[in-house]
């Protein structure tokens, strides 16, 4: 009902009708994006295709047994892949970063939808609970993992106000916990701001229509709130999925390496390359570039999340 | 791309000089081409075997060779003391036509790590001399990112023949010790003088003062022992130390695993049956320098493996050690005698890719000689790699540690020079901290590790 309109309004009022001009207009985007495709090619398809060659690239070294020295012969296969699914190390950093992005992004949704709806309303000193809601996000990632590291220290002050002796950065369940409870404290104010952007486009009067009808305030959420904050909910997820994937720094900090726990894809591809096996290192990386791009994909098509602008929803 | 990024390098260096400076290099450069085009002669006309010239034309040949002098860097980790900047502008003050510039890296010692491999990898002459910790000197002499250097042109006669050791790969001197560092144990005086027992020099007699201790009523809530057990590389040089305190070693003088024997087990057995039984608190396992410290110093520990630096701290006498003045330093302690410490500390080696080799050189002879090192120990306490200073009546009475550290270093083992330390300490880590955390028997722990060391110490 009221949803369709809304959806009209903001996905088809700008088509454009004549067609004669259409042509130049091309030419002219084309001309005006065509630094901004350069350098995104530079910056980004390059490394991305120079990664994906020294995947491929299998270097074997060995030492000269009178000067010591390292000889590298290099040749092209698949042996990095073959090392990498070979291996059973994929599969335990694979789960800890899928079970990151499950468990962390789930509770942030959560938390952020309450934030969100608690801002929107209006109280004095909002404006300082938004400013306030938005610090933990505005804290770089290496600095809130070590602000964690000191709360779950052994003798800090999560163990002090749970009254537990809970060795946190030791490698095990607790280590993992630790983890998304650092995440979901540093990310649910992003959820919980897109969130808020999204709520304060409703238009004031359906929730009006909504009172007089009688409908609950649960009945409310459900079926105003909900699902026309439902693209903004999407975007941020994905944007929240995307980034734990990938999370290294958060884990490495808070925790540490090489704890098995914890240990993510980019984390292992980070530790071959220290140990010089950039092959290896290119080959987990890849793994890890096609994995996110299947669950984007597969999200955007479960979802429809609208990331180019063709208003969500409208081809359905 | 590489010679762009050593030319930027370059530009970095050559704007903040003067221009006498700038016909230097650009003397050197001619000189280096003249190379060049020399040694392509030589291979146009032989054809065969000039591979690797490439590498070897870049930076200018060996330092011994090499005739080329003019400004250069320093690079090193974070200089938190601010005592590098005024040793460095001493030198500057007398060679102004070869001016070093310190370009500091960050502080923790894996990221300096990248940075030194980033810089060898682009070949790129941004960094002259390096300060290398002593267990990436095999890693750097293999890959030849550093030049052999000439032994007899240093006074390493006069330094502690185990430090000038960590510098050498295959036999030959690739590195010259800048500082030194050794594990000590330190103990609560105090406490042990209320038992009437001297510093242990067994792990039975620490057993047994701690077991005495834990009956006084001072010794209530306090713990036994800690070091560094944390799964990083506190834990490969505990470990290491254990073993070789138990008569083992971790890598043995050919360069194989040895921890499938009975002293590397006995070594193991100290640390995990110290935690099983108590002797080692539950939460050490996630120690690491800082977090033993703290400990130290607020008097919940009686034994405590560290490095000497908390010597300072821990006496301070401004409320932030409640130790301060009641605890005392020795050697640590081993199976049947006193024990083998872990040898750790920084070396100075040069870049092969770098230029002005002639002036690297004489830096590294002034940088790392005895003057300075006595600075560096009594401005921030690092161990020096001389001899003599461990000796000097003036220094010992402001240190009265530096005997015992002596002692210590006499006897300390490096770690293993591993070409592939990096794979080599994780598989020390791996194996040793499922045997600390009871995941792992002892000897199941250390036949893995046997196993993975093996791998990583052949891996091709």
């Amino acid at each position: 009902m009221s949803v369709l309109t809304s959806r009209e309004a903001s996905g088809t009022g700008t088509r454009p009708a004549r067609t004669t001009r259409r042509a130049g207009t091309g030419r002219l985007a084309a001309a005006l994006l065509s630094p901004t495709l350069l350098v995104v090619g530079l910056v980004i398809g390059y490394p991305v295709v120079a990664a994906l060659r020294l995947s491929f690239q299998v270097s074997h070294q060995s030492i000269d047994p009178h000067t010591g020295f390292n000889v590298t012969t290099t040749t092209f296969g698949l042996d990095n892949y073959a090392r990498v699914f070979g291996d059973d190390r994929i599969l335990r950093p694979w789960w800890n970063t899928t079970s990151f992005a499950l468990a962390s992004v789930t509770l942030e949704v959560f938390i952020g939808m309450a934030m969100a709806l608690v801002m929107h309303r209006a109280f004095q000193g909002r404006a300082l609970v938004r400013a306030a809601v938005l610090v933990p996000w505005a804290i770089p990632t290496a600095m809130s993992g070590l602000l964690w590291k000191w709360i779950f220290n052994s003798q800090g002050i999560a163990n002090d106000i749970l009254g537990a002796q809970i060795l946190w950065n030791r490698d095990g369940f607790q280590a993992w916990l630790s983890v998304v409870v650092a995440d979901t404290w540093k990310t649910a104010p992003f959820i919980g701001l897109l969130v808020l952007a999204g709520l304060q486009v409703i238009p004031g009067e359906l929730y009006e229509a909504a009172r007089v009808d009688g409908a609950s305030p649960w009945r409310t959420f459900w079926r105003i709130t909900l699902p026309l904050v439902r693209p903004a909910l999407v975007v941020a997820v994905l944007f929240r999925l995307l980034d734990v994937l990938r999370m290294f720094d958060l884990p490495y900090v808070l925790v540490g390496p090489r704890k098995h726990s914890v240990e993510t894809l980019s984390m292992i591809a980070f530790e071959e390359m220290t140990n010089l096996r950039f092959g290896t290192a290119a080959a987990y990386a890849t793994v890890l570039f096609a994995y996110v791009a299947v669950v984007a994909f597969a999200f955007v098509r479960l979802f429809g999340a609208d990331l180019i602008g063709r208003g969500t929803g409208s081809e359905r | 791309m590489n010679d762009q990024i050593g030319q930027w390098g370059k530009e970095d260096m050559v704007s903040s000089e003067q221009t006498v400076v700038r016909t230097g290099t650009g003397r050197a450069r001619t000189v280096r081409w003249g190379a060049v085009a020399a040694t392509s002669a030589i291979c146009a006309s032989l054809l065969v075997g000039c591979g690797s010239s490439d590498s070897d034309s870049k930076g200018g040949g060996a330092p011994e060779a090499s005739k080329e002098r003019g400004p250069i860097t320093l690079a090193m980790g974070k200089d938190t003391t601010g005592t590098v900047q005024g040793q460095l502008d001493r030198w500057n003050k007398k060679h102004p036509d070869q001016k070093v510039t310190l370009v500091e890296l960050p502080e923790s010692a894996d990221q300096q790590r990248q940075q030194f491999i980033q810089n060898a990898q682009t070949k790129s002459d941004a960094y002259t001399v390096l300060n290398l910790d002593v267990v990436w000197t095999a890693e750097f002499a293999a890959n030849q990112w550093i030049d052999q250097l000439p032994a007899g042109k240093f006074p390493l006669d006069q330094m502690l023949p185990s430090v000038v050791k960590t510098g050498t790969y295959f036999g030959k001197q690739y590195a010259i010790p800048y500082n030194t560092n050794a594990g000590l144990l330190f103990y609560r005086k105090d406490l042990l003088d209320k038992i009437k027992a001297q510093p242990p020099q067994t792990w039975a007699e620490m057993e047994q003062d701690c077991a005495k201790v834990s009956k006084l009523p001072e010794g209530e809530g306090i713990d036994c022992y800690a070091g560094q057990f944390d799964k990083y590389e506190g834990l490969t040089v505990n470990f290491s130390e254990a073993v070789a305190s138990a008569g083992g070693s971790v890598v043995d003088a050919k360069g194989k695993a040895t921890v499938d024997t009975d002293a590397a087990k006995k070594g193991l057995h100290f640390l995990a049956d110290g935690f099983k039984e108590g002797r080692i608190d539950k939460k050490a396992a996630t120690y690491q320098e800082e977090d033993g410290r703290r400990a130290f110093q607020s008097g919940k520990l009686l034994f405590h493996r560290q490095w000497p630096y908390q010597w300072a701290l821990a006496g301070a006498k401004d409320g932030s050690s409640k130790v301060a003045g009641k605890f005392g330093v020795a050697p640590l302690p081993g199976l049947d005698g006193p024990g083998k410490s872990t040898l750790g500390g920084l070396n100075l080696a040069i870049s092969k890719f770098a230029k002005n080799k002639a002036t690297a050189l004489d830096f590294i002879k002034f940088f790392s000689n005895t003057a300075n090192a006595r600075a560096n120990l009594q401005v921030n306490s690092s161990a020096p790699p001389y001899t003599a200073l461990y000796d000097d009546p003036a220094l010992n009475k402001k240190f009265p540690y530096l005997a015992t550290l002596k002692q210590s270093l006499a006897t300390a083992t490096p770690r293993p020079a591993v070409v592939h330390y990096g794979d080599a300490t994780a598989a020390i880590q791996e194996s040793a901290a499922a045997a600390l955390s009871g995941d792992k028997s002892v000897d199941a722990a250390l036949a893995d590790m046997q196993k993975n060391l093996s791998a990583a110490i052949a891996e091709k």
